[in-house]
């Protein structure tokens, strides 16, 4: 029962880390139609400019700051002015595909320009554990799930209570009448671009620690945030949230009781059963084609 | 008529070169050649997919290595070369039904994610199970074939055994497009919508596209299998699917002949240049695939339709008289 405590909780925290990347994926798709296949390179990038930053003698929380700054200017408006705007007229493909250009060229840059081998990063939390009516729960699982609890908090009333926030939505719902309505959709597409390049670097900074900064470490993170997109709904932000959690916590679950070597396959799993029987996502809501 | 005359009278001078100039090369470049020649079974296949069904695989190399495991099992056992390669044909066919059937009842990029989750999964079995696949150390001394008494064990002997064995899969390939039933994909893939209300029936013919695409690894992975002579996982790592599809992409999706621009790129071109002597051109081999991934990303911002598609630049627009 103690195990199975333990292993919700720290299922959890690594799902939360994983809504976070999940939730930008979902945001561009739902604002711009952007599918973003460099999702985990925008995790890994943040993840090495942090350890450059602890390199050069920054404080951990100075680091941070500065990668947010740089990722939302490399990672969001960069992005968003190089690769996607030129490249949103020809249509869906070309751009995941070019995405997928970014991601390799990323990748190799890190690779063949810095290191190969996989560099740890200290955690933003204190290490230990907290022991709890015979549950045993680390501080850093803890820290993960009120600092991911709190950013998804801190955006939700953002998006929901702001006039900015909401203007945000309207875009993402429909461009066209937010147009009308007198809504800047550059500006506001603008604003989800950082938000994503932002909650990127919060992933890093969470899941680093325990995964370690590698050029490559984008791969698996990428992929549980567009299974966790699905599974929980494409077009909706709290199923980006519910996925991320699920994938996390069955992990945990299957790593444990069936085995750790098939720990990584529980994401297809899940998203190929979400298909089979609800295509548009736990949470999601079906969208119609257009002529 | 008169360009299609010219077109096979290209094709037909390549072959002969390539086969002429395989005597006077290197052991290892007639290797390396043979390499690109077993990839690009695969990319051919993936073309299927990408570019006449428009949608997207991240799993090619997965059903590549289900081929390469299936021939490598069954070959040691064994089982001739020529009964080996429709086995691991038809194998692929099924599990690429079966996985393209959940993907594509959803449109477009479900079926990426489905592959790629799916290519991870194959890597994850064939670490794991040892018993099975050998696990990190693989399965080695895996047979060339030997057929009708004839070996095919030099390298020159398994290089024309598998140039003549692309040509005629490239040829049935060739057929099936030109076919009614190939035709439709075109439809399909132009507008689906209206292929949809002409009556074809798009998830069935995209399925089947999606699952010819695999056979076609799955064949070539047999071919690798027997080429390397030896096998482990690394190779068909998700990464190698990313690196066929965008060989597709980058010669040019839905023309025939673009994956075989695209596999030279991927395959050919950074071992030529790791073989170099010259300096600057290691340094290009060390820095290759950054390179890559830019070339990707101005492609698809100056060309989408891949390198081939340079020559409808300078050509009039179709439609207009001649």
């Amino acid at each position: 029962m103690a195990d199975l405590v333990q292993l919700l909780v720290s299922g959890i925290a690594t799902g939360a880390i994983y809504a976070l990347a999940a939730l930008g994926f979902t945001l561009l798709w739902q604002a711009a139609g952007v599918i973003n296949f460099a999702q985990g390179e925008f995790v890994m990038l943040p993840a090495f400019a942090m350890l450059f930053g602890i390199a050069f003698g920054l404080p951990m929380w100075l680091a941070f700051l500065v990668a947010c700054v740089l990722a939302a200017i490399v990672l969001g408006l960069g992005f968003k002015l190089v690769i996607v705007d030129p490249l949103i007229r020809h249509g869906v493909i070309p751009l995941v595909i070019a995405t997928l250009g970014v991601s390799i060229a990323v990748k190799s840059i890190v690779r063949a320009g810095y290191s190969a081998e996989a560099h740890p990063l200290a955690s933003p939390f204190p290490s230990g554990q907290l022991s709890l009516a015979g549950v045993t729960v680390s501080y850093a699982d803890i820290g993960t799930l009120v600092l991911a609890g709190v950013i998804v908090v801190a955006l939700q009333a953002f998006l929901n209570k702001t006039v900015t926030g909401r203007a945000m939505q309207a875009v993402a719902q429909n461009t066209d009448s937010a147009r009308v309505l007198g809504i800047n959709v550059r500006r506001m597409v603008m604003y989800v671009f950082v938000i994503n390049a932002v909650l990127a670097v919060v992933a890093a900074l969470l899941i680093t620690p325990t995964y370690l900064a590698k050029f490559d470490m984008g791969d698996s993170i990428g992929q549980k945030a567009f299974f966790a997109a699905i599974i929980g709904g494409f077009n909706q932000t709290r199923g980006a949230l519910l996925g991320g959690v699920l994938i996390g916590v069955l992990e945990n679950l299957v790593g444990f009781y069936v085995s750790p070597a098939y720990k990584e396959g529980v994401a297809l799993l899940l998203f190929l059963l979400v298909i089979l029987f609800r295509p548009e996502g736990l949470l999601g809501k079906a969208e119609e084609r257009k002529v | 008529m008169n360009a299609s005359v010219r077109n096979t009278a290209i094709l037909v001078a390549a072959l002969a070169a390539l086969c002429i100039g395989a005597l006077f090369l290197k052991r290892s470049d007639v290797y390396l050649l043979n390499l690109t020649m077993v990839y690009l079974m695969a990319t051919f296949g993936l073309n299927l997919t990408v570019g006449y069904a428009g949608q997207m695989s991240l799993g090619q190399a997965a059903f590549f290595g289900i081929g390469a495991y299936i021939g490598a099992i069954l070959m040691k056992m064994g089982f001739s070369f020529l009964l080996v390669v429709p086995i691991a044909a038809v194998a692929c066919f099924v599990v690429g039904l079966a996985l393209g059937f959940p993907a594509l009842r959803v449109q477009h990029h479900y079926l990426a994610f489905a592959t790629l989750g799916f290519n991870v999964l194959v890597f994850l079995v064939m670490r794991n199970e040892e018993k099975v696949t050998g696990g990190t150390y693989g399965i080695s001394s895996i047979p060339r074939p030997t057929i009708l008494g004839w070996s095919f064990d030099k390298p020159l002997a398994y290089f024309y055994f598998t140039l003549f064995w692309l040509v005629v899969l490239g040829g049935a390939l060739w057929w099936l497009l030109r076919s009614p039933w190939g035709r439709a994909f075109a439809a399909l893939r132009d507008n689906p919508i209206r292929a949809e209300s002409l009556g074809v029936n798009i998830t069935a013919y995209t399925l089947l596209a999606f699952a010819i695409g695999a056979a076609c690894a799955g064949i070539g992975g047999v071919y690798y299998a027997s080429l390397v002579e030896f096998i482990e996982p690394g190779p068909f790592h998700f990464s190698t699917s990313l690196m066929m599809l965008l060989a597709v992409i980058v010669g040019g999706s839905g023309r025939f002949f673009g994956p075989v621009v695209g596999t030279i790129i991927i395959i050919l071109l950074p071992e030529v240049l790791r073989g170099s002597a010259l300096e600057a051109l290691k340094f290009m081999q060390k820095w290759y695939l950054v390179f890559f991934g830019v070339a990707v990303v101005a492609l698809m911002i100056w060309l989408p339709g891949g390198i081939l598609s340079v020559a409808d630049r300078f050509r009039r627009p179709p439609g207009v008289a001649k």
